[in-house]
């Protein structure tokens, strides 16, 4: 199967690998996925007083689709509030790298790690 | 050194030019084109003495008879051929059959077939290593057992199973035995004048011929019955119609002509290389060979990468062809069922690569692949969360994860 060019430029030139501090009150952390399916995904956002995300990492197991995915969602998020973030859909993600229908569950699981993210940062800010 | 490199000789290799010389010689209008069925002229005859010599050479490298060899299309045919027709043939005796869970496709879609027509299949275990507990395999043979498929060699992990002893039992027990050879020929000796096999499936472009012509071993004593599964012309003693493609039975004799005068030395060749590959990544953290890695084929290396995943993992080695057990590279999403079977968890499945090597691979290509996959292994394992997690000291499996 041949790969995009964005899912390859992506892939070999990951943007945003990286952790942020998890016990950060003003980081939220999601990871999703699992190793017997084959890819983990965990996305890590940082939020400003303004509920803007300033930074954004992640570490990605998984194929080059996933890597792309995860890697462009960084990309993506930061510079937006919280609710911007929550909006993306992972059929945005598929479109621009181009996933054929038996990658499209790697979008997926982008859109389901930025909502886990965003979920844990308030889940932060309610108990803090 | 020419990029990219390949490393998949298990799943094909090139036709040797040698072959391809003699196959090429079968086909113009000054070649030896005649239908070696044509009885009434010399264009037949000659085609027919080409194929009688690439019968004779067939025969030679596996041991046995000319006449026990029957021309197919490949290995998947030859399958097909012996297990659907054995099962046909001695229905009456009894309509159970064993086979194991590490079988190729060919076979197990082949006996789930059967399952639909009515027969009972026992799909055995095998042992952590890969290889069967012959205890287990004796235990499971039934009365109305008629037949056992078991492979010589397996293809994604290259485990060697002994055919011999699991030929006795069968002997033993009255059961047909057929074995799915087509790993096996020219890198393992097969002696079937000894070995107690009835049947078994041979493929030619696993051996540097050419795709689309393989054969089956049908032993003459004591007889081995088929009921035939293509009908037509009654070419190959009725066991197999269809006008002999000569060309390609010319390229399937060479290259097993071939295989018998070089196996020995190519092996040891072939055997240096693999464990050089071996020996520079066997320091690495968290690397698993999968299958047992002394009774196995000398081109051969399954290995798993913990927490860096397969297809990934391919895809930086971009300039090396090789294969793995990884979930992403098949349509099904399903990781390697054979990996699974000798009981890897599925991340390691997925984290598994094949590296196959075979008779054009050189010393100056191992050393490349592996600086290369040391290097990318690194680095996805920089990109790796399940890394980070084990370098922490977490205990993956005490994680609970949200499966999707």
């Amino acid at each position: 199967m041949a790969y995009s060019d964005k899912v390859i430029d992506h892939y070999e030139r990951p943007r945003n690998v990286g952790t942020l501090d998890k016990d950060a009150v003003n980081v939220g952390t999601g990871m999703v996925g699992a190793p017997a399916c084959g890819d983990v995904m965990r996305l890590q956002i940082q939020v400003n007083g303004e509920g803007v995300i300033e930074d954004a990492k992640f570490k990605t197991y998984g194929c080059g689709s996933a890597i792309a995915s995860s890697s462009l969602l960084t990309e993506w998020v930061k510079g937006k509030t919280l609710d911007e973030a929550r909006l993306i859909k992972n059929s945005q993600i598929a479109d621009e790298l181009a996933l054929p229908p038996v990658k499209v569950h790697c979008s997926v699981l982008a859109e389901d790690a930025i909502k886990a993210a965003i979920a844990d940062y308030q889940s932060k800010q309610g108990t803090g | 050194m020419k990029l990219p490199i390949y490393l998949d000789y298990s799943a094909t290799t090139p036709v040797d030019p040698r072959v391809a010389q003699k196959m090429c010689a079968c086909l113009t209008p000054d070649g030896s084109f005649g239908n070696p069925a044509s009885r009434s002229h010399a264009f037949g005859w000659e085609a027919e003495k080409l194929v009688d010599e690439a019968r004779n050479n067939v025969a030679a490298l596996i041991g046995a008879d000319p006449k026990e060899i029957v021309w197919t299309s490949g290995a998947t045919e030859s399958d097909n051929l012996a297990i659907k027709g054995a099962a046909h043939f001695y229905q009456k005796q009894g309509r159970h059959i064993v086979t194991v869970k590490t079988e190729h496709k060919a076979v197990l879609d082949t006996c789930r077939q059967l399952e639909r027509e009515g027969f009972e299949v026992t799909y055995l275990d095998v042992q952590s290593n890969g290889l069967i507990d012959l205890d287990a395999f004796e235990a499971a043979i039934r009365p109305d057992t008629v037949l056992a498929s078991v492979m010589h060699v397996n293809n994604e992990i290259g485990v060697i199973q002994d055919i011999a002893a699991i030929g006795a039992i069968c002997r033993e027990r009255k059961v047909v035995f057929h074995v799915d050879g087509a790993q096996s020929a020219g890198k393992v000796p097969i002696n079937l004048a000894n070995l107690p096999v009835d049947l078994m499936s041979f493929s030619a472009h696993k051996i540097y011929g050419p795709k689309g012509i393989g054969a089956l071993y049908v032993q003459r004593k004591p007889r081995i019955r088929l009921e035939a599964q293509m009908h037509g012309g009654g070419h190959e003693r009725g066991l197999r119609s269809g006008t002999l493609a000569t060309h390609q039975i010319v390229g399937m004799g060479e290259a097993f002509r071939i295989a018998g005068d070089e196996m020995a030395t190519e092996n040891e060749r072939i055997r240096t290389l693999r464990d050089k590959l071996y020996g520079g990544l066997k320091d690495m953290e968290e690397v698993y060979v999968n299958g047992d890695f002394d009774r196995r084929i000398a081109g051969n290396l399954n290995i798993s990468f913990n927490f860096v995943e397969g297809e990934s993992l391919m895809m930086a080695l971009k300039d090396v062809a090789v294969s793995s057990g990884s979930a992403c590279t098949s349509a099904s999403l399903e990781p390697s069922y054979v990996l699974r079977a000798i009981g890897r968890p599925d991340e390691l499945a997925h984290s598994s690569l094949r590296f196959t090597l075979g008779r054009f691979t050189t010393e100056a290509e191992i050393d490349h692949v592996l600086s290369l996959v040391r290097g990318q292994v690194d680095r996805l394992r920089e990109l790796s969360p399940l890394w980070d997690m084990y370098k922490d000291g977490i205990d993956l499996n005490s994680v609970e994860w949200v499966a999707h």
